[in-house]
């Protein structure tokens, strides 16, 4: 291991050393199978990876707000190495921002490597030990979550040092000490602060002599998470506040399962954390989620609520939205699919505070039934809604309103409304050939609390419509359909006019010819903009070629100003009018 | 990186590349939960007769969702003829995956479902996006894959399964 202890890093930089250690991992692990030959014990070395580059090109228009960077191109390209060995494994991931495409973080700069980590596992044994790069998440993310969106440019890895110890079935204690990634500059870049981070998980079943069979399943977690950055005091009028270094947070969790039945409860505290996000204010931060669910065939119901107080936790107080979150809260509503319900008004979580719940079911009409015809009926519903939470604010000439900002006064609601989202699908499938599916979807939408609109300040009141039809034209070749409309109310403040961008249609046509090629066109159209001059078209095709795990595609068009989401997450993105080529492969 | 590093790097990587020994991907042992609340080594699954398919999903996932509706109609008559077994692993993080057992249910699907939140099963695979599924023999060996999800694809994935079942 010297040649890891070599890896001494200065300002966040990736030291060299890590390239000839992965190089010589893998050199060792290629003189390695070829001395084996003959040994049947010693594990065969492999290598994957994957690779993605993606190119756009800029063309101005003035209208839907295109504008052309100075480098009228913009590329994105990643390769991940994956070597694996037995007990032991290594990868880097190398990257290109040449410069980075529209959308994604533009300070990202240049090539290099951005990931690399070295990992041995001893499963027998109970010891897992990673050096380097690393993704984790303790319980549900309320405290520490290092995670990766690469389509958004979102990557808070860990650097460092994890150890992972299993010293019974069912017992795991992690130890994790690292730095997290910020930026890329030629490189990885790290953010100031330090992360040491212990979290515990009994899993009773596996632990407990005899309960192994039972039905009813019981895991037990807690982590404690703490932060260090420098910092010196500050000051308000004539207060002198000194700025907390260490900053600790801490959760504790239960998980039961019983046939079908799914409770979770977690809680999570922080003491006095001065950021960016509150304000600079000493107020300790708490969050609650609590989960039930009930699902048999046929039926499943899920029912959650959740508050969070001052939950913004960054190893760098100063920065604010995707940069350097230490902990994850996900939002209360689900991620739409449809262009217009996704890309709109998708609502994040108010991480400085919310109160929040949600209720969904989904039922399918059973096969031959009158109401489910000859294959099934496929039903939802959901409802989300978050709220403001119930505080009281200190009075402007009291010192607490300077220090603390806010009371709590209770865990329910508070008056002001965040988000409501309502929503019904319902698909079925009539012939072999022809299947077609409606949604509809309610929402209201505070735009001033998720700002996801310079246009309209205050509460979009949205219903949108969708259906979508599939007509497998050949047993090979398939043509589906999706007609969305999107209509808002009326702008109380300007009678006469519409919410924000007004109303809103998108017609996507695809056709695809099994296994290999695929041909897209869709049009969103802002018919109800309040400006005649708005009412745009945004018409974009695209077409690709796709091999086994190869995929090749093209496309022209213009891109609508709106929050683009993969997974959980959403990042704006601003208009663009031009070419895109995606090749993606894994291997 | 510096000019002199690159090429020894690149040259590195190409020599395991020309070693027969790395050609194959063998599927990697990683520990998740399933929707009962087990935690199951993915190296188990590995049928030692037949195939075994990994599918990776997310319930936000639409086209992930149509494969695997469209397979659940077929995988009886899949498993008499190749004995194949489902594996569908989602990548739903915290915000969905919840979800995940009560949608499994609802509609119906006879897989062995995995939670993969972390992404650490996806990652060792080299997964990027969803859907993407993997064909493992018997020897654990992963002998075909394919990203995305087209109606049709299912009769490729049928094909692989009768090969690797004579």
């Amino acid at each position: 291991m010297s040649l890891w202890a070599s890896n001494r890093r200065v300002a966040g930089r990736p030291a060299r050393a890590w390239v000839f250690a992965v190089a010589g991992a893998i050199a060792w692990g290629v003189a390695g199978g070829h001395t084996a030959f003959g040994q049947t014990d010693t594990p065969v070395p492999s290598i994957t990876g994957n690779v993605s580059i993606l190119w756009q090109s800029y063309a101005e228009h003035t209208l839907i707000g295109a504008q052309v960077p100075p480098s009228k191109t913009g590329y994105n390209a990643f390769a991940n190495l994956l070597y694996n060995q037995g007990n032991f494994s290594a990868g880097v991931r190398y990257e290109s921002y040449l410069n980075a495409v529209l959308g994604f973080p533009g300070r990202f700069k240049g090539s290099g490597i951005g990931y690399r980590f070295a990992r041995y596992q001893d499963r027998d044994r109970g010891v897992d030990v990673t050096v380097g790069n690393f993704y984790d998440q303790f319980g549900s993310g309320l405290v520490l979550r290092a995670y990766e969106e690469r389509n958004l440019g979102i990557d808070n890895a860990l650097d460092g040092f994890r150890l992972v110890l299993t010293p019974l079935q069912g017992a795991e204690v992690k130890f994790l000490y690292g730095k997290q990634r910020f930026d890329f500059q030629d490189g990885l870049v790290n953010g100031p602060g330090v992360i040491r981070a212990v979290n515990g998980e009994l899993d009773l079943n596996q632990l407990v002599a005899g309960w192994a069979d039972r039905p009813l399943k019981l895991t037990l977690g807690g982590s404690f998470v703490s932060k260090f950055q420098p910092g010196s005091s500050f000051n308000v009028d004539s207060l002198v506040l000194g700025m907390p270094q260490n900053v600790g947070a801490w959760s504790y969790r239960l998980n039961v399962l019983r046939k079908g039945w799914i409770g979770q409860v977690e809680y999570a505290g922080k003491i006095n954390d001065p950021s960016a996000d509150n304000g600079f204010t000493y107020r300790n931060g708490e969050a609650a989620l609590a989960t039930l669910g009930y699902s048999q065939k046929g039926l499943g119901v899920l029912v959650t609520a959740k508050m969070v107080d001052n939950m913004s936790f960054r190893s760098d107080r100063d920065l604010r939205l995707f940069d350097l979150p230490v902990n994850y809260i996900p939002a209360v509503t689900q991620q739409h699919t449809y262009n217009l319900a996704a890309t709109l008004y998708p609502y994040a979580t108010v991480i400085t505070g919310e109160t929040s719940a949600s209720a969904e079911v989904f039922y399918t009409l059973p096969k031959g039934s009158k109401l489910g015809g000859k294959y099934g009926t496929k039903l939802s519903a959901s409802f989300a809604a978050a709220n403001s939470l119930d505080t009281t604010r200190y009075a402007s000439s009291d010192v607490n309103s300077v220090i603390y900002g806010y009371e709590r006064t209770s865990w329910g609601p508070g008056s002001e409304l965040f988000v409501r989202d309502f929503n019904f699908t319902a698909s079925r499938k009539f012939t072999k050939e022809f299947k077609a599916k409606y949604a509809f979807f309610h929402f209201e939408f505070n735009t001033l609390t998720t700002p996801v609109t310079t246009d309209y300040k205050g509460i979009v009141d949205a219903n949108i419509h969708v259906l979508e039809t599939q007509w497998k034209v050949t047993p090979k070749q398939s043509l589906r359909t999706e007609l969305q409309g999107l209509w808002v109310g009326e702008d109380k403040d300007h009678p006469g006019e519409l919410q924000d961008k007004g109303h809103w249609a998108t017609v996507v046509a695809e056709y695809t010819w099994s296994p290999h090629w695929f041909a897209s066109v869709i049009d969103q159209y802002n018919f109800g903009n309040n400006d005649p001059a708005k009412r745009i078209h945004y018409l974009y095709g695209s077409a690709g070629y796709i091999q086994g795990p190869h995929r090749l595609s093209v496309g022209y068009g213009k891109r609508r100003e709106g929050i683009f989401c993969v997974g959980g997450v959403c990042r704006a993105v601003p208009a663009s009018n031009g070419f895109e080529v995606a090749f993606t492969s894994s291997f | 990186m510096k000019p002199l590093l690159q090429p020894l790097f690149l040259a590195a990587l190409l020599a395991a590349g020309s070693a027969n020994v790395l050609h194959a991907q063998s599927l990697p042992d990683v520990a998740l939960k399933d929707i009962e609340g087990n935690t199951v080594q993915t190296s188990t699954l590995v049928q030692e007769e037949g195939p075994t398919v990994f599918c990776f999903w997310a319930t936000w996932c639409s086209p992930c969702k149509r494969e695997l509706n469209n397979y659940a109609e077929l995988y009886e008559d899949w498993v008499d003829e190749t004995g194949v077994r489902i594996v569908a692993v989602s990548i739903d993080d915290q915000r969905s995956v919840n979800r995940v057992a009560p949608y499994v249910n609802s509609v119906g699907w006879e897989y062995d479902i995995l939670l993969d939140p972390n992404r650490d099963f996806a990652r060792a695979l080299g997964v990027q996006n969803v859907p993407h599924t993997f064909v493992v023999n018997a020897e654990g060996v992963v002998v075909w894959s394919h990203n995305n999800y087209a109606d049709g694809d299912e009769h490729e994935l049928h094909e692989e399964l009768l090969k690797l079942a004579e």
